[in-house]
């Protein structure tokens, strides 16, 4: 097998000791087909074992494993060192606060989470001992939404998230929309509440980061952007005095 | 009910940013052809005079310049936040006075030609 | 010794000098400005068609000199890439087209939207009277 020798540069922060972050050098002997992550192992088993990151399945599936790799949001684990250069930096996912080295504090968007009301709400009583029925085509609309696994590299990748900690900001809204595309939730209009009111989607100027570095090709720009045009003609529904919108 | 009154602004913006892309082009290039010297027919006195005299060319005039301001006001003002002036009251003030000023004066010269 | 988690700092002001995507960000949000300009100058035309012939021609003659043919050709292009073309390019996000159960692909709003641009532009340079 090929070794290759990467030059990892990591940032490091002990809050015990440290006033500010620093970065290490490590010199880390890779084989070709290795992922970030697997340098970063390496470097914990075999060089510094005091170096803190989060990381859980390997396969893209946890989305605890996000950094920034040469100042861009990634999936350390689906990074392939074969597509970087000798020199590779890596950094705790930008816009957080830094927890200790590359782990950073997620609460605000945990918070963010919870608060777009993820789930199905209903008016109507659920269908009584079948389940809900939903056409292919239904499915269709919200599925790409459905892929987010909050790996947070959205966040780190939107400026106006870091201009603005109290945008909603994109895996939160994304997660949002897909509710409210789903043929089973009646909680639009509730939720637009929230979504639309200060520090929800009018935060976002479209700068598109978000899908861009989105390692599972979800779309939180697009979904923001859908949830302003409905926003805007809620507004006018409610002003005119129809009745909500549903759907 | 709590959505905001950006709701508004931003309806107006975007559909103005639709427009505005959609026309602006021709409309620059009518302005490079008059600065070349090769002013278009439809660009003499009478012509265009027409044109604005006549309720459709009215309304698309009106339309499209109504639009366009308050898309460029309101995307000015997420430019100087995006810059770093930290003053939003203000600006969004300011960007949309400019932009409500245009707006009266196209319907008062619209309204003077007939 | 801080002992806390470290926040690092976001310069608010020189921001998106930091990545190639931001740049064209902000070169794309600063077309606002143009269509200011171009707005109000076609109202400044308004105001000299409904002053008379002679104010009209003189707002015309006002726009013949270099300085607004350099002017004018530098914002069309300008314009045309990070405006029209850009704006073009988001719009499938803004609008999602299923058909018969399937997604659309965006490609396909984008065309539609090139195929309506170049008519409607036609349509313009046609009352112009330029073709």
């Amino acid at each position: 097998m090929t070794i290759r020798q990467l030059e990892l540069e990591v940032m490091r922060y002990d809050p015990e000791k440290d006033e500010a972050p620093w970065f290490q050098n490590y010199s880390v002997p890779c084989e070709e087909d290795w992922a970030i992550l697997d340098a970063i192992n390496y470097v914990k088993e075999n060089i510094d074992t005091t170096l803190s990151y989060r990381w859980s399945c390997h396969m893209m599936v946890c989305g605890s494993c996000g950094m920034m790799v040469n100042g861009e949001p990634s999936l350390t684990c689906k990074t392939f060192i074969r597509d970087l250069p000798d020199k590779v930096r890596i950094e705790p996912l930008e816009n957080f606060p830094i927890e200790r080295d590359l782990v950073v504090v997620l609460d605000d968007v945990m918070q963010k989470l919870h608060k777009v009301q993820p789930y199905i709400i209903r008016k109507d009583a659920p269908p009584q001992d079948k389940e809900f029925k939903q056409s292919p085509g239904a499915l269709e609309k919200f599925k790409q939404y459905t892929m987010c696994i909050n790996c947070m590299c959205c966040y780190a990748a939107c400026p106006q998230y870091g201009l603005n900690q109290n945008f909603i900001g994109p895996a939160a809204l994304a997660l949002a929309h897909r509710y409210n595309l789903d043929s089973r939730d009646q909680g639009k209009s509730q939720r637009l509440d929230i979504l639309a009111d200060h520090d929800g989607v009018w935060d976002c100027s479209f700068v598109g980061a978000c899908s861009e570095v989105c390692p599972k090709h979800v779309d939180p720009a697009a979904a923001i952007q859908q949830m302003k045009i409905d926003g805007a003609m809620e507004w006018w529904k409610q002003k005119l005095g129809f009745p909500g919108g549903e759907s | 009910m709590a959505i905001a009154k950006k709701a508004v602004v931003w309806g107006l913006f975007a559909a103005g940013g639709t427009l505005s892309s959609f026309i602006f082009p021709a409309l620059i290039a009518l302005f490079l052809l008059v600065a070349l010297g090769f002013t278009p027919d439809g660009l003499q006195y009478e012509h265009i005079y027409a044109f604005a005299a006549s309720w459709l060319g009215k309304a698309a005039l009106f339309i499209v310049l109504f639009l366009s301001l308050w898309h460029a006001a309101h995307r000015l003002r997420v430019v100087f936040h995006d810059f770093g002036v930290r003053k939003d009251g203000l600006i969004a003030t300011a960007v949309y006075l400019v932009a409500t000023a245009g707006t009266v004066m196209t319907a008062f010269y619209l309204y003077s030609i007939n | 010794m801080s002992s806390q988690p470290y926040v690092r700092p976001f310069s608010k002001t020189t921001w998106y000098m930091r990545k190639g995507r931001y740049k064209v960000y902000m070169l794309r949000e600063v077309t606002c400005l143009l269509v200011g300009f171009y707005a109000f100058l076609t109202i400044a035309g308004l105001a000299a068609l409904a002053k008379g012939p002679n104010a009209w021609i003189s707002f015309l003659v006002s726009q013949q000199n270099t300085a607004m043919i350099a002017f004018h050709a530098i914002a069309l292009l300008y314009f045309l890439f990070f405006q029209t073309f850009a704006w073009f390019k988001l719009a499938p996000k803004a609008m999602p087209i299923q058909v018969g159960g399937k997604n659309l692909s965006g490609q396909y709003v984008v065309i539609g939207h090139y195929i309506a641009w170049a008519v409607l532009s036609a349509f313009i340079f046609w009352l112009a009277g330029v073709i």
